[in-house]
């Protein structure tokens, strides 16, 4: 059943990455994305990590996509579209990088098939702090604890970056235009 | 909880899907059928009476005439998006209603069932995702009906659902703080333990949540995507017959999964009030009523009339709600578009953040002064929640009614004016 279900998300998480990229129109790419985040938040659901899984859908396909959809809607980038990857050096590059990536993850794989994958004591650990603390308080409880530094950092460079974007976009807005 | 082995749990399931499903899909048919009929009650009219005693058979007939009807397809629309359209509305609309417990549980010969699809152990964060998800069907058919009208109410409604789900999950947020949890199930057990319903403790998390769902929905106050006084019908101007039907399922669904959160997350969802033989909830995997003196779990035995019982609670407390949001629909006019900003972004979101604040200010207070997590936790969150709802009523209220009309306030410009300067 799990296994049925591995290769559904599997199948359409990659295709849909597949579709990302070959996609002549921008909208359908974004679509095929939003299919392909959905999917990996599926193999997160049957990881059994389904906080992550609902934050993936929350965050990336419910918000990031959706501000994605404004802007290609709202630019009219719907009909145009120019390859980005010309052949040439870019593309050479692109293989290399590509290449690269699949073979550090050849290379972690098989690291972790020789020592068996996951640690079975940690995998134990988190079972027992879903059990208490339910599956949002077992993240939740570490992250506003031990990593809470860390953690509140992150949201400041945040919101630098959202700071930053504001003040590089404010001058457009000027021209008399509505903001609300 | 699952005590059957896979094959029950796969059959048990299936069973509660075709079930849950069914019973939504009439029920959204039938809020069809009221929505005509309370609104001709409330105008002075009949409404639809001739089909079938009092009109009952009118969705039958609705349902056939929309199937059999003529299905358009603009000649400029790009036609994979303008049938994808309809089909991403209504699949969030149907499936948020799994995480929604609907009655105790139930025995069987066989095990105890559970009276939900999926309790997931995320409840509400499953929730909030596959609303969010839902903006993809109102703004794709939109955009892909070529119609500049429906462009506009695809993305009203898009930027529309984007600012409320801020205000939504903010406003859950503080039902989430009292009940410790994120399941449907262990809201629900919170209320019966905390002896009231969070409608009280949480009142203005309450009032923040159904004005936000109401625009999550798109229904009057809020129905900006297709205000037909400006934008024709938006979203679904160019859509007709069963295409068209099904934007209207989706949104009765999601009014009636809205209905049914309220009535989950604030007002006891199954629990039958004043009566505490109810009672009852997972604690390490079996099934109890509570905690003697000794602080013993006292186990707890279902019946099915206890089912029953909290079933009917259940649906009443629902069908309130749904009445509500017809009601509100044939009552109140609809707001201008950035007044629907202006509400979403600068009253909803900072008052929730501060009450967030205020509701965990006070629980630790409570939890520090030793105060056990019943009757009288519930008391104290109440006055301060009540304080703090009739301040953000006093504030929101624009010194109409509380403070009298005679004092307006001086030098307070609608944003449309300041704007058109």
């Amino acid at each position: 059943m799990t296994w049925i279900l591995f290769i559904l998300f599997s199948v359409v998480a990659t295709g849909g990455a597949v579709g990302v990229v070959t996609g002549r129109n921008p909208v359908a790419s974004l679509l095929f994305m939003v299919a392909t985040l959905a999917s990996v938040a599926g193999i997160y659901v049957l990881l059994e990590a389904h906080f992550l899984a609902a934050v993936q859908v929350i965050v990336y396909a419910g918000a990031i996509m959706v501000l994605f959809l404004f802007v290609i809607m709202l630019l009219n980038l719907g009909h145009d579209y120019q390859a980005d990857v010309k052949y040439g050096l870019w593309f050479l590059l692109a293989f290399v990088v590509a290449g690269l990536t699949a073979g550090a993850l050849t290379m972690g794989f098989s690291d972790a098939e020789a020592t068996g994958f996951g640690d079975v004591a940690a995998g134990e650990a988190i079972d027992a702090a879903v059990l208490e603390k339910g599956a949002v308080g077992a993240i939740a409880d570490p992250l506003f604890t031990d990593y809470v530094v860390a953690f509140e950092l992150t949201g400041l460079l945040l919101l630098v970056a959202v700071v930053a974007a504001v003040a590089l976009a404010k001058p457009r807005n000027r021209r008399g235009t509505d903001a609300g | 909880m699952n005590h059957f082995s896979t094959f029950w749990f796969v059959v048990i399931g299936a069973i509660k899907v075709l079930a849950v499903f069914t019973v939504l899909m009439v029920v959204v048919a039938y809020m069809t059928f009221a929505e005509r009929r309370v609104s001709a009650f409330i105008q002075d009219r009949l409404g639809p009476n001739r089909v079938g005693p009092q009109g009952l058979l009118q969705p039958i007939a609705d349902g056939i005439k929309n199937i059999l009807k003529e299905e358009t397809m603009p000649a400029t629309a790009s036609k994979f998006y303008f049938l994808l359209g309809p089909a991403l509305a209504i699949t969030p609309a149907l499936v948020t209603f799994a995480v929604i417990p609907f009655a105790a549980p139930l025995p069987t010969p066989w095990g105890t069932v559970d009276m939900i699809v999926a309790d997931v152990p995320i409840g509400v964060l499953y929730i909030l995702a596959l609303s969010s998800l839902g903006v993809y069907g109102l703004v794709l058919g939109g955009w892909a009906s070529n119609n500049k009208y429906a462009f506009l109410g695809g993305l009203r409604a898009s930027a529309q659902m984007v600012s409320y789900e801020v205000a939504l999950g903010l406003s859950l947020v503080a039902v989430l703080l009292l009940s410790g949890n994120v399941t449907l199930t262990e809201v629900v057990a919170k209320q019966q333990a905390l002896e009231f319903w969070f409608v009280f403790p949480l009142s203005l998390a309450f009032i923040f949540f159904m004005v936000s769902a109401f625009a999550e929905t798109n229904r009057l106050p809020f129905d900006m995507p297709e205000a037909e006084s400006e934008l024709v019908t938006g979203y679904h101007t160019e859509y007709s017959a069963m295409k068209f039907s099904m934007f209207f399922i989706a949104e009765y669904a999601h009014v009636v999964t809205a209905s049914a959160l309220m009535a989950t997350l604030f007002f006891g969802g199954w629990d039958v009030p004043f009566w505490t033989g109810d009672d009852m909830f997972y604690h390490q995997g079996a099934l109890i009523r509570g905690f003697d003196a000794a602080g013993a779990p006292i186990p707890a035995t279902p019946t099915v009339l206890v089912t029953l019982l909290t079933l009917a609670s259940f649906c009443a407390k629902t069908a309130f709600f749904l009445l509500l949001f017809i009601w509100v629909r044939w009552t109140l006019p609809r707001f201008r578009y950035d007044q629907v900003m202006h509400l979403g972004w600068k009253v909803l979101l900072p008052a929730a953040l501060i009450y967030i604040m205020l509701v965990a200010g006070t629980m630790l207070v409570l939890d520090q002064l030793g105060v056990p997590f019943g009757f009288r936790y519930g008391l104290a969150l109440t006055g301060v929640s009540g304080l703090a709802t009739l301040a953000f009523l006093f504030v929101a209220d624009r010194d109409r009614i509380i403070g009298g009309a005679h004092k307006k306030r001086a030098g307070r410009r609608l944003p449309a004016e300041t704007s058109a300067s």
